[in-house]
């Protein structure tokens, strides 16, 4: 099962200025536990939880500049894609690694990321996973965010529109659950989610 | 994408202050309790939504604001969009103890679901529990007409994993027939579009037919996840869902409740012969629920399985028939742990379907977990897969190395799977030149799992070559590199670096002298002699910038010092003896990436060292490499790292308390080839050729020469007239051009140092060549034979000395 998922920033590689942003994270259930003898305030494990997510996306962010660098694909433009043409999301650089217990996340997670232009969509999964599956659902997610955010509009601002997020994770990753959808399910899902949010 | 605009108002979010955001409170407050939730309503919970994800800080929202957006979450008016804001703010707030949701009301599954979400959040055991008590209840009821139950069945499998102990165990039986029936017994006929309009939309619409497989054909048996059609009913929606959730469910409610899936193995086989012997003889129908559950989970991945053999119509549906074979093998393991009588029939299906994808490329990615499958479970059935793994390890990595994310499962396969390998941990072991050209091609996120798997990699007989390779890791990544741009077609996509071109490498390739030693690169499995691959590493220069060999060259390090930590667990005196000569010997012939040589040198200086320490007795067996090592210019290059290594080595191990064979001879020998050097190195004026000799050689040369001299005292006067020159000559101005003023100080008060010891040649001795109890800290505490007495004694007396002497 997914444990977060995020969409952050990602800067070219050698950067030098500029952070990298978590412009939206959601979790699934907590991770909670039990033998913690120390006493937990609310507080504290919000500020853990969203700083854990925050480490996650800068790892995600240099693991993807690394691969650029050595696929030698030089710094582009990012900006300069026009919104007309669609993405090839089936060439968009992805990768996976693993997290160790505690670092940042309490128990041991795998990390699935796929990278469009300069946003950066991140799923946190348990530790032993279906990747394909992961993966595949990843894929789709950020198809259903780029076409209904119009995320590749530049000046489009998808920060205060957090609802259709929502919408899209509600129906396609409930609770966090992957899901075996075949093209015929998405396209049903698609319809309903269009029917509840005309654009 | 991130404009200034967006990063302005992300700034604006995190810096507004308490009073605004109250006043904007109570705005919110005031849209979410007119009757009619418009526009501005949910303009203003995006904005609130903003608010409170945007900083990483608490922001204290006032109570009656969170009240009312918990009363509209679970009103039944509420528009969708609001629903999901009012929820998610109220998500992103957890944990808080504010919370007060009353949801015994709440009838719609869909608000349930997302009172549900916000619930989990809260990391609170007993909500958790309370949440899967509700959810159940509602699961349980039987209402064809009633409200949907697919936003439920993900609630119920979060809830199977936060806290597996939550349902009873009739709760849990009850929850196994309803899924028995949603998997098993779907409908087979398509579902009825949805018509919005009413009385004056087009009457009977047609009738759906049955649905379809992925390539078209009329389903011939029960509905899966692999099924299309053009509209879905109720039930084959919670088909899907059910098969979704249906490992972790299985893993969480199996026998022994949750915990580690590989325990209790042996003692299931013990309590099994009873279900083997119901299994046969009963109907199926008459199983317990549980066990009827297993058994139409075993019937859909063997359908999946069926059904992923057909060529899909659509892209997307043919990489759903991939992650569906995963997850029918996952599944499969799971059933066959809780319960080895289906091992049977398990065997023979998996065996055909590692027969028919081994021919296939795009599914490379399955073989893993058939793989992983036959490893737990081969044992117990004495099945011989040797061809599944040799299959595995021999052509899978030199085919697909280049893919990051198969990269990662075969890894973390090989790594997760560690335990169970057994007596085919030989295969795994033999083909680590095969593993390293995962790493060689992806370093950054496989060095820490290869740090976590070298340990288990490495014995005695793959030692010598395993590093040899490490060294050479960069070298690999470029050959690799290198063998892609020529064999791959020129109309698929470059997978290597397309920064560079290197017409000059491919042309060299062809070559036969080279051919061989490219062909020892990228071998596949452990071949037991190592080659000099130097020619290579001149030949493969031009890739030596290329970013990917780059980052490979940053990971060797960090590997080294896992691997010495590994070896000289199990190192016996003449594999450390092999591997000291085997770091002098490389220290000047590795792969020139821009800092890898000084990265490099660190560690080996460092490990020779270590591994000295482990067996000190290989600087008098090795004497003759050791001496051939100091005398030839090569250790002088770089950074002198190893060679001062060396030399300190010589310094504390050539003794007769380490080793009865050292001879004075020996010692004298090495005096001379010492002297020599120490010689030549404060000769020699830096050049382009020779940087500026570090000052730590020439303080680990004097050192180990008064070493050696305390043990060979005729050697003495020479000593003590050397470090008389050597302080005049730091003293000089000359040797201020060479060395800093702080170097040149350093140098100079060494030399003191020795010179004073020397002056009393048994105090020498004691100091410079400590017995072996030197490390037990009885030997500082008693006052007679006490280190520091002894020093201060010393230079006590050569300080009266010096008061007596002019100047």
């Amino acid at each position: 099962m997914v444990y977060a998922f995020l969409i952050h920033t990602l800067r070219a590689p050698k950067a030098e200025e500029g952070l990298c942003r978590v412009l939206y994270s959601c979790f699934f259930g907590a991770e909670n536990s039990p033998y913690d003898p120390r006493p937990r305030g609310p507080e504290r494990d919000r500020l853990l939880r969203k700083e854990q997510i925050l480490a996650t996306a800068r790892q995600v962010e240099s693991m993807w500049q690394l691969q650029q660098q050595a696929c030698g694909r030089p710094a582009m433009d990012l900006q300069s894609q026009s919104s007309d043409e669609p993405v090839p999301l089936q060439e968009a650089p992805c990768g996976a690694f693993r997290l160790a217990a505690g670092d940042p996340f309490q128990e041991p997670r795998t990390v699935v990321w796929l990278a469009v232009l300069s946003l950066g969509f991140t799923l946190v999964l348990d530790a032993h996973e279906n990747l394909l599956l992961a993966e595949g659902t990843l894929r789709l997610l950020a198809r259903l965010l780029l076409d209904h955010l119009r995320l590749l509009v530049p000046g489009a601002n998808f920060l205060l529109r957090a609802d259709r997020i929502e919408g899209i994770l509600a129906r396609f990753l409930p609770h966090g659950q992957l899901l075996f959808l075949n093209d015929q399910f998405v396209q049903g899902l698609e319809k309903e989610f269009s029917a509840a949010w005309p654009r | 994408m991130f404009t200034a605009a967006a990063e302005s108002l992300l700034r604006q979010a995190r810096e507004i202050q308490a009073e605004e955001l109250k006043k904007f409170c109570s705005r919110v407050c005031q849209l979410l309790q007119e009757e009619d939730l418009g526009p501005d309503a949910l303009d203003a919970l995006r904005r609130l939504f903003l608010i409170v994800s945007a900083t990483k800080y608490n922001r204290r929202l006032e109570k009656t604001c969170v009240d009312l957006l918990q009363t509209t979450l679970c009103s039944p008016s509420c528009p969708e969009p609001l629903q999901l804001l009012c929820a998610a703010v109220l998500r992103e707030m957890s944990p808080s103890d504010s919370l007060s949701l009353s949801w015994e009301h709440v009838q719609n599954t869909w608000q349930l679901g997302l009172l549900a979400s916000v619930l989990l959040a809260q990391g609170d055991q007993k909500l958790v529990r309370s949440v899967g008590q509700r959810v159940l209840k509602v699961l349980e009821s039987r209402q064809p007409e009633g409200p949907s139950l697919r936003h439920l069945l993900p609630v119920m499998s979060k809830v199977a994993s936060l806290a597996p102990d939550t349902l009873h165990e009739d709760q849990t039986n009850t929850l196994n027939k309803r899924l028995v029936d949603w998997l098993r017994y779907a409908s087979i006929q398509q579902g009825v579009a949805h018509s919005s309009g009413g009385f004056f939309s087009m009457p009977r619409a047609r009738q759906p037919g049955p649905v379809t497989e992925v390539d078209g054909a009329v389903a011939t048996d029960f509905f899966t996840v692999l099924s299309t059609g053009q509209h879905f009913t109720e039930d084959q929606w919670l088909n899907v869902q059910a098969f979704s959730m249906l490992r972790t469910w299985l893993l969480h409610s199996g026998p022994g409740g949750p915990g580690t899936p590989d325990a209790d193995d042996k003692s299931e086989l013990e309590g099994s012969t009873l279900s083997v012997l119901s299994a046969a003889s009963t109907a199926s129908h008459l199983l317990p629920p549980q066990e009827r559950l297993r058994e139409k989970a075993f019937e859909y991945c063997q359908r999946l399985i069926e059904q992923s053999n057909r060529r899909a119509l659509r892209k997307a549906d043919s990489d759903l028939q991939k992650a569906c074979l995963v997850e029918a093998v996952l599944v499969l393991d799971v059933l066959c742990r809780q319960d080895p009588s289906f091992l049977y029939r398990t065997l023979s299906c998996l065996r055909a379907l590692h027969a028919r994808l081994c021919g296939d490329p795009a599914c490379v990615r399955a073989l893993l977990p058939i793989a992983r499958f036959f490893l737990t479970h081969g044992e117990a059935t004495a099945v011989g897969a040797e061809a599944i793994y040799q299959h595995l390890f021999t052509r899978l990595p030199s085919e697909h190395f280049h893919s990051p994310m198969l990269a990662f499962e075969f890894i973390q396969f090989c790594r997760d799977s560690l335990p169970l390998f057994g007596r085919n941990l030989g295969i795994l072991r033999m083909s680590f030149p095969n593993l390293f050209k995962f790493l060689a091609w992806n370093s950054p996120p496989l060095t820490s799992e290869f740090v976590a798997l070298l340990p288990a990699l490495l014995d005695a007989g793959t030692a010598v070559e395993t590093l040899h390779l490490l060294l050479d890791l960069p070298c690999l990544t470029a050959a690799l590199d290198l063998h892609l741009r020529s064999s791959q077609a020129a109309s698929e996509r470059p997978l290597w670096d397309v920064s560079l071109r290197t017409p000059g490498c491919l042309e060299a390739l062809r070559d036969p002298q080279f051919q061989g030693l490219f062909q020892h690169l990228l071998r596949a499995k452990a071949s037991g002699t190592p080659e000099r691959l130097a020619p290579l590493h001149q030949l493969l220069q031009p890739l030596a910038s290329c970013a990917r060999v780059a980052q490979c060259a940053e990971a060797v390090p960090t590997l080294l010092q896992a691997f010495f930590s590994a070896v000289t667990q199990f190192a016996d005196g003449a594999l450390a003896s092999q591997l000291a000569l085997l770091l002098l010997e490389r220290s000047d012939s590795l792969y020139q990436v821009p800092g890898y040589e000084a990265r490099v040198h660190r560690v080996l200086s460092a490990q020779f060292l270590a591994l000295c320490k482990l067996h000190p007795s290989l600087v008098v067996e090795r004497a003759k490499e050791l001496l051939e090592f100091v005398g030839s210019a090569g250790g002088l290059r770089g950074s002198g790292r190893v060679l001062t290594s060396v030399v300190w080595a010589i310094g504390e191990y050539l003794s007769v308390s380490w080793d009865r064979r050292c001879t004075v001879e020996q010692i004298n020998k090495f005096f001379e080839a010492l002297e020599a050097l120490l010689f030549e190195v404060t000769q020699l004026r830096p050049s382009v050729t020779l940087p500026k000799c570090p000052p730590q050689i020439i303080t680990a040369l004097m050192t180990t020469l008064t070493k050696l001299a305390s043990r060979s005292q005729d050697l003495i006067p020479r000593v003590s007239l050397f470090l008389s020159k050597m302080r005049t000559l730091a003293q000089s101005t000359a040797a201020s051009s060479v060395h800093s003023e702080e170097d040149a100080g350093a140098i100079c008060t060494r030399a003191t140092e020795l010179l004073n010891l020397l002056k009393m040649p048994s105090v020498a001795q004691f100091v410079l060549t400590p017995s072996g109890e030197v490390s037990e800290p009885r030997y500082h505490r008693d006052a007679n034979t006490a280190l520091p007495l002894a020093l201060r004694t010393v230079s006590r007396l050569v300080e009266r000395e010096a008061g007596l002497l002019p100047g």
